[in-house]
């Protein structure tokens, strides 16, 4: 079981966090025109990385925030974690 | 085997009955098992002489320790073997130092515990045997407990299993490892045999002989070594032990037991046998020295790496915080190992603690052992077919693998496989290495090119009890309940799981069923009035300047001129259009809503929330926060609402005008504020009250008290859901994560001005075809067979298989207003499909009924009452 280490609450274990898939993605923005694809891109495809992955997680049974893990996806190894509005770096 | 349909009734049986293969048990487990967490910082498995020597090192160090050892005695192998540390026994030596250990309070020391897994990020799994070993378990107290521990840093000191040599009927029983008898002697007493041979490659199994020959016992020693003159061969020869070098066990004989044995000297080249000799014999102590255990160091993702010197695989690079220690790791002498650990132990603890009491590496005695001889496996002799074991828990012989080799498996994995080669319980601890051996002799490979298979956890069979812990029955998952409870209960409430919540089913009067009190309840509701638990409903409290901003993004309608005081009815729906939730908002005041979900999504639409609002949208300024448990809610509905509102609150101006319906007041309940919101989830002129949840039982209990003036009855989720069906109101079983507001009617709270989430989605091409799927209602055409849930709806009920498929029954009642059954579907071009004939098949209730479709809204189409 991973241990992660929120920004805000400090290293807890990976049952009080729900993934939420790759942090990179972008919401196209609210009223603008785009194509089929780009949309469906934005709602369907993700990469599937072997290695560095800059992923979100909920504190869902902590602090209820959301943040930022960069995670080795086959060694499970948590470089650094980030708050949701941190830059990431 | 003759006859050939003998094979699965009587002969497999048999078989598999005699491999001892049994019947799991059907009984529930009345044992107790627990669950612990622990965190520490050095995690040591295994209590031998690293275990202990580092223990003591990082404890003394200042280091928070736990001290697991698998068996009921701490001290490994110093229990047995003939050393002297500090002028003491090994054993005594141990014993001081686990008194020592106990009797600090930062060291946890635990026998009867096996370290099972180690998985990510040093978290490792211990199984506990509290009290198995006991006759009788106390009340409370578990039969196991299972530790999930976080350690900073984890010494694997789990020592080394000793290998068997491979020889003809080597299963027979009486054969035994050397290191078994000794211990048998040693620890308990017990003398495994009167006549024994040992059979061995090495020195270490000299010390079994000696140990018989101390207890007036003459073993014969075969020595596949040409020659030894190591100190304990010599004490051997000097006691008078019979040592027999280049001498092999050719085969064991007897049949329920071992009786005597075929022995033969062997060539140098260890590939012809000379004269076999049958001697008597009781039992044969083997020994073909020791392998040591790295399924942790594995487990924890780290490779290994072969050593020659050892014929065995070691932990090579460790990937986690971890340390392998002693014979775990190849080194089998006491001098090296003690010291090795004492310094790891000191070295870990220093780097966590700061520490710098190092400890003295104390003075060892013990034997230099010389080499051991590479053999493992007695060649058959001239025109004998010996089964030769590798694998004694899945009965796989030597001549198994070598038909899996000429049946063309090549991979060890394969191999494994094909034979069942260590996929017994034991996983292989004694068979592995020797079937490398085996396999890399045949394909003339050298061992580490054949490779190993992967270790796995557990180490050794866990309970299932111990793994679900606590957490079972009632226990598997929280049980919430409103404040309302207890009055339900004292009321024959009929309860029923809703997600978590325990919701009323029905009230039970007399002898009735679900179905006679539900549409009792149903009728009153449409008659008169009556009340529902609502508590369950999701409640989140949403604030801030920018919350009608928000409101509008998340909602698929228009929220940003919501008067304050008014409620709306609002759906949201994921990025992909598909409809998430539905429920109300009621705008308290300018900056604060409050919203209402479903008691199903109630967690996922607050964490949709907050994903928006932290990630998506950072800049809009508003907090969401789940006050489900805050707020106690009780639906009032019928025709007579109104008149019992009143009594209720008889300062507030409920009439048509002083609370319109989508209206919403704050008001005085009997001295306790309430929240009164005009919703109706049945059709009926509805109102929705809340209290805090304190007041919950109050609030309750004066609705009840006056309520009886008006004819009032509570009612159910039955009733609730009767309700809300033949009214035509989507709710889970229809908002079931594959349809879209079109599918379910809900296109007309879809804003065309604004854009919301999800709302690109709608443009898809399949999401606007003419034939998308609606929802409709449904009715028998003989207005008596109810239609089950679940039910597909086909135009020709013989049609050929697979019958097309139109659409599906999402939800079924009985039609209080109506008195038929009547169910709502999700039916493919729903929207024009109003007025024809289908048949509603159900093949797992055997049932096809000939069905009308009508419109979904079969109370009420106008919305009339609500309003009223």
């Amino acid at each position: 079981m991973l241990y992660i280490k929120c920004p805000h609450c400090g290293l807890r274990s990976q049952n009080e966090f729900a993934y939420g898939g790759d942090a990179s993605v972008k919401r196209p923005e609210l009223n603008k025109e785009i194509s089929d694809q780009e949309w469906d891109e934005f709602v369907y495809l993700r990469k599937s990385p072997r290695g560095k992955h800059l992923e979100l997680w909920h504190h869902v049974s902590g602090c209820r925030q959301w943040i930022k893990v960069l995670r080795d996806t086959s060694t499970h190894e948590i470089f650094n974690t980030y708050k949701s509005e941190e830059k990431v770096g | 085997m003759w006859p050939r349909s003998f094979w699965y009734r009587i002969y497999e049986p048999f078989i598999r009955k005699a491999a001892g293969f049994g019947v799991a048990s059907k009984e529930h487990d009345k044992e107790r098992y627990e669950h612990k967490y622990e965190y520490c910082d050095l995690l040591i498995a295994g209590s031998g002489p690293s275990g202990l020597a580092s223990a003591y090192a990082a404890a003394k160090n200042g280091a928070r320790v736990i001290l697991a050892e698998d068996k009921p005695r701490f001290g490994g192998s110093l229990l047995t073997s003939d050393v002297s540390i500090n002028n003491q026994s090994g054993k005594e030596w141990a014993d001081n130092i686990i008194t020592e250990l106990k009797g600090m309070t930062n060291v946890t020391v635990k026998n009867r515990a096996q370290i099972f897994g180690y998985y990510d990020h040093n978290m490792l799994v211990m199984s506990e045997r509290v009290t198995d070993h006991l006759p009788k378990s106390e009340e409370f107290t578990p039969k196991q407990r299972l530790w999930y521990i976080r350690a900073k840093q984890v010494v694997i000191s789990s020592g080394s299993i000793e290998r068997p040599i491979v020889f003809g009927n080597n299963d027979t029983p009486g054969v035994v490892l050397a290191s078994a008898a000794k211990e048998y002697m040693k620890v308990y007493g017990v003398l495994v045999g009167k006549k024994p041979i040992v059979f061995t490659n090495n020195d270490s199994a000299y010390e079994t002989a000696i140990e018989f020959k101390k207890n007036n016992i003459n073993p014969i020693v075969l020595d596949s070594r040409q020659d030894s003159n190591s100190e304990i061969v010599k004490e051997a020869k000097s006691l008078g032990i019979d040592i027999k070098f280049s001498h092999v066990v050719v085969a064991a004989k007897g049949y329920k037991k071992v009786k005597s044995c075929d022995i033969a000297e062997i060539s140098e080249d260890k590939q012809n046998l000379n004269q076999i000799k049958n001697i008597e014999c009781d039992c044969i102590c083997v020994s073909g020295f020791w392998t040591p255990t790295i399924h942790l160091a594995s487990q924890s993702g780290g490779k290994t790496k072969f050593k020659e010197e050892i014929d065995a695989f070691v932990p090579d690079k460790s990937k986690q915080k971890e340390v392998t220690l002693g014979s775990a790791n190849g080194v089998f002498t006491l001098e090296e190992t003690l010291k090795t650990s004492f310094d790891k132990g000191f070295e870990l603890s220093k780097e966590i603690t700061n520490n710098n009491n190092s400890q003295q590496i104390p003075k060892v005695s013990e034997k230099k052992h010389s080499k051991h001889d590479k053999f493992w496996c007695v060649p058959l002799p001239k025109g004998k077919k010996y089964k030769r074991f590798l694998d004694f828990q899945n009965d796989v012989a030597v001549s198994d693998i070598e038909l899996a080799i000429r049946e063309g498996y090549r991979s060890i994995e394969h191999v494994k496989r094909y034979t069942t080669l260590g996929m017994a319980t034991d996983q292989g601890k004694t068979s592995n290495l020797n079937g490398l051996q085996l396999v890399s002799n045949i394909e003339n490979k050298v061992v580490p090119a054949v490779g190993h298979t992967t270790f796995r956890p557990p180490y050794t069979p866990i309970s299932i009890g111990a793994i679900v812990g606590r957490e079972i029955g009632k226990h598997s998952k929280p049980t919430r309940k409103s404040p309302m409870h207890n009055w339900h209960e004292k009321n024959n409430a009929v309860f029923v799981d809703a997600g978590v919540w325990l919701r009323p089913r029905y009230y039970k009067r007399g002898n009735e069923g679900l179905f006679e009190a539900s549409k009792r309840e149903a009728e009153n509701v449409r008659k008169n009035v009556g009340v529902c638990d609502v508590t369950t409903l999701g409640k989140i409290d949403v604030k801030g300047p920018d919350a009608a901003e928000f409101l509008n993004r998340v909602y698929t309608n228009a929220w940003l001129k919501l008067p304050v005081g008014k409620a709306r009815y609002g759906v949201m729906l994921r990025e992909d259009g598909i409809v998430m939730d539905d429920g109300t908002t009621t705008r308290i005041s300018e900056n604060h809503y409050h919203m209402t979900t479903t008691t199903a999504q109630a967690a996922n639409v607050l964490s949709h929330l907050e994903y928006y609002l932290q990630l998506v949208w950072p800049e809009l300024d508003v907090n969401v926060v789940s006050i489900t448990e805050q707020w106690a809610g009780a639906a009032i509905a019928g025709p007579k609402s109104r008149d019992l509102l009143q009594k209720l609150f008889p300062d507030t101006n409920v009439s048509n005008e002083g609370l319109p319906f989508m209206g919403f007041v704050e008001a005085n309940l009997f001295g306790v504020n309430a929240r009164i919101f005009r919703i109706s989830f049945s059709g009926e002129l509805a109102y929705e009250v809340n209290v805090e949840s304190d007041n919950g039982n109050f609030m309750w209990e004066k609705i009840i008290e006056i309520g009886k003036d008006f004819d009032l009855q509570p009612y159910g989720t039955e009733a609730l859901s009767t309700l809300r069906i033949e009214m035509g109101h989507v709710a889970g079983s229809e908002l079931d994560g594959r349809t879209i507001p079109y599918d379910t009617g809900l296109d007309g709270l879809v804003s065309k001005k604004k854009d919301f989430i999800g709302k690109r989605s709608l443009l898809k091409k399949a999401y606007n075809e003419k034939d998308r799927q609606r929802l409709v209602g449904v009715v028998p055409l003989d207005k008596k067979t109810s239609i089950p849930e679940g039910s597909h709806l086909v135009k020709d009920p013989k049609g050929k298989l697979p019958n097309p498929k139109l659409g599906h029954i999402s939800a079924s009642c009985w039609s209080v207003e109506h008195n038929n059954p009547f169910s709502l579907a999700i039916l493919k071009d729903g929207k024009n499909m109003i007025g024809s004939k289908l048949y509603a098949m159900s093949p797992l209730k055997n049932k096809t009924i000939a069905v009308e479709i009508v419109s979904s809204h079969y109370v009420d189409p106008k919305g009339e009452r609500v309003r009223s």
